[in-house]
């Protein structure tokens, strides 16, 4: 079964959706991608118990730090499926590429930081 | 340790709102391990700062460092010549680590990122609940080892009052009793005469900025720089 | 040997059994309001209880309200709570009211800001309610101050502090009342009485340690006005006991004939504690209800008051 998902998607492969930080999902809004989204495997089946859920936490305080600063909360989400599900990662896809879309483009993407790191001598 | 809350976002962009260069100064100990002002907390206020001003067409050079400790002079001394290019200074010290890094930088202000919430244990990854409230007083040895001053609402020394709802303090069922808690505790160890005698009234000692030199030490003629 | 002369202190030494009253002052600067609910006690009672920002609700002071009492011709009992001053504005205010005849006064630990109009103040509890029985008996029988200095004239004050024999832990309750009577206290009122059961348990208590002897106890009465009263002070008043036998009474009467159950349930309260051994009178707390209070003195059998000189 060969499914298509939107060209637009770019997947970054993590070992465990607990592995995403909060500043992953941050820096790529911040560096101007319209939309983030984490796929983690079926809550209750996380192979490391809690993995997902410590994504899915992550991800409610990334959408609240939206908030704060004056974007749609509704560019980071989270899903969840099985490994088997094809249709259903396809389906995902398209629906948060529809969302995005419904969104508009991410307005930081025409500035960038300009952020320097003092490091400790 | 000392924990600490990240202050609201707003409050912080309200408080650099008229500058267009500021660094971001985490600590690397207490409010690091309590995970509001360690090197993670402080990369992302600054991802927070600079997407917020930017969305408001305003933007703003932004610095990040991460000291081992804000309250040694030391580490304080890594940030010289390098600070003096901010026009402000946030920091997600303690409001120890704050003041000492104003007084090492005088010339730029310095606003504090966190609210400093006092000495607490870690009950859990992110739940951390006040233990001392550094009285200077300790009275521990009377009280099986719990502290009146800090879990008893009314900080009473003779307790428990009459507002305690089976185990619990008047101000929230959730509240355990210091009180009962001391109690209960002295009656199992067979040492309720501890509490039997009157606590007389407490002499407080912080009440003044207080100073502290170990036996065997002096102060210094002069602060070394 | 008389401390204070007040009459509370009159009445309870010379074997009578005392009877108390309560009046909130006003959330205002109305004296009026003091002196109408003031008319409803006068005569009825032999002192009467002028609380102290009650709930850590703001109202007029204490000792002003005190003060309006004594030109009315009652006698106060001037509550002074630890939550709102610190040891040097508590002798001030106490040195001020025995100045201005204040002679009873009752030292609370006081309800937590939390609860009151001013959630965000500052609880001062400077000292606890144990350390104010001791400094106020410091400044009438020793002539010192908390610090141990002299004072120019010392404070006649009858002493009270409060008890609740149904706050936990129980079996501390009596120690705890043991160490107001060692810190000087000489009369206790205590937290409003539903389960008498209890209540005869802690007295029992009292007097097998010997505490009765040493410090005269006015039991707390408060009539139920009504079922949705009792429920609430059932399940929401910290430090409270209601049994069950008070709600089923309540509930097995008609709305409008409540109150009277809570006036019959109160009345037969104070005629077994008039007859209880270490007990020497009763602080009736009729909470908003002073109108009620001359009716509830009259059917307890509570007047006249007995005048001693």
């Amino acid at each position: 079964m060969r499914l298509s998902y939107p060209a637009n998607v770019k997947i970054i492969l993590v070992p465990c959706t607990g592995k995403v930080d909060v500043m992953h999902l941050l820096q790529a809004i911040q560096r101007g991608a319209d939309g983030v989204y984490c796929v983690g495997c079926l809550e209750g089946a996380c192979h490391y118990n809690q993995g997902n859920l410590r994504c899915r936490e992550r991800v409610e305080r990334v959408r609240e730090i939206l908030q704060e600063i004056g974007l749609e909360p509704d560019r980071v989400r989270m899903y969840n499926l099985s490994s088997g599900e094809a249709p259903t990662f396809v389906a995902y896809a398209r629906e948060m590429t529809e969302l995005i879309r419904r969104l508009g483009p991410n307005p930081l993407k025409h500035s960038k930081p300009s952020i320097r790191i003092e490091q400790a001598a | 340790m000392i924990v600490a809350k990240r202050k609201p976002f707003e409050e912080i962009l309200q408080m650099i709102d008229g500058h267009r260069k500021v660094l971001v100064a985490g600590c690397g100990t207490c409010v690091a391990v309590c995970l509001a002002g360690g090197e993670k907390e402080v990369a992302v206020l600054v991802a927070e700062i600079d997407m917020a001003r930017r969305l408001k067409n305003r933007p703003i050079e932004l610095g990040q460092t991460t000291l081992e400790r804000q309250c040694d002079r030391e580490y304080l001394a890594q940030l010289d010549g390098r600070a003096e290019s901010y026009e402000a200074i946030v920091s997600l010290a303690c409001g120890v680590g704050i003041q000492f890094l104003a007084e090492r930088f005088p010339k730029i202000p310095v606003y504090p990122g966190v609210d400093t919430c006092g000495l607490a244990v870690n009950q859990d990854v992110g739940w951390y609940e006040e233990r001392c409230r550094s009285c200077g007083r300790c009275v521990l040895d009377r009280t099986g080892g719990i502290c009146p001053v800090t879990l008893c609402a009314k900080g009473l020394y003779n307790g428990p009052c009459g507002g305690t709802n089976r185990g619990s303090c008047e101000i929230d069922p959730e509240q355990p009793c210091a009180w009962y808690a001391i109690y209960e505790r002295l009656k199992g160890q067979g040492r309720l005469d501890r509490i039997r005698a009157i606590t007389p009234a407490q002499e407080w000692r912080d009440t003044v900025p207080r100073t502290l030199i170990q036996p065997g030490y002096r102060k210094p003629e002069k602060a070394k720089s | 040997m008389m401390k204070s002369g007040s009459n509370l202190e009159k009445i309870l030494r010379a074997g009578h059994f005392a009877f108390t009253g309560e009046l909130g002052p006003p959330r205002g600067a109305h004296a009026e309001e003091v002196r109408k609910k003031a008319a409803h006690l006068k005569g009825r009672v032999d002192a009467v209880n002028i609380t102290d920002n009650q709930t850590a609700v703001v109202r007029m002071a204490s000792w002003a309200a005190s003060l309006i009492l004594i030109q009315e011709g009652l006698e106060p009992n001037y509550q002074m709570v630890c939550r709102d001053r610190n040891r040097l504005a508590m002798q001030a205010d106490i040195l001020g009211a025995a100045a201005l005849g204040i002679r009873n006064m009752l030292c609370l630990s006081g309800d937590h800001c939390l609860f009151g109009d001013h959630p965000t103040a500052k609880g001062v509890f400077d000292l606890d309610s144990i350390q104010l029985i001791r400094m106020v008996k410091q400044l009438r029988d020793e002539g010192k101050f908390q610090s141990g200095a002299d004072v120019d004239g010392r404070p006649a004050i009858f002493i009270g502090a409060a008890a609740n024999p149904f706050a936990d832990p129980f079996e501390w309750r009596i120690q705890r009342l043991a160490k107001k009577v060692e810190a000087g206290v000489d009369f206790i009122q205590t937290q409003c009485i539903y389960n008498m059961a209890k209540f005869r348990e802690f007295i029992r208590l009292a007097n097998e340690e010997g505490l009765t002897e040493k410090v005269f106890i006015l039991a707390g009465i408060t009539p139920m006005k009504s079922l949705g009263m009792a429920k609430y002070m059932k399940t929401k008043v910290p430090g409270m006991d209601v049994p069950d036998g008070i709600i089923t009474r309540l509930q097995g009467v008609p709305r409008d004939k409540q109150a009277e159950e809570g006036i019959k349930i109160a009345l037969e309260q104070i005629a077994e504690l008039k007859e209880m051994k270490g007990v020497h009178g009763v602080h009736l707390m009729a909470i908003e209800w002073e109108h009620r209070v001359p009716e509830i003195a009259e059917r307890a059998g509570m007047l006249p008051r007995p005048v001693v000189n």
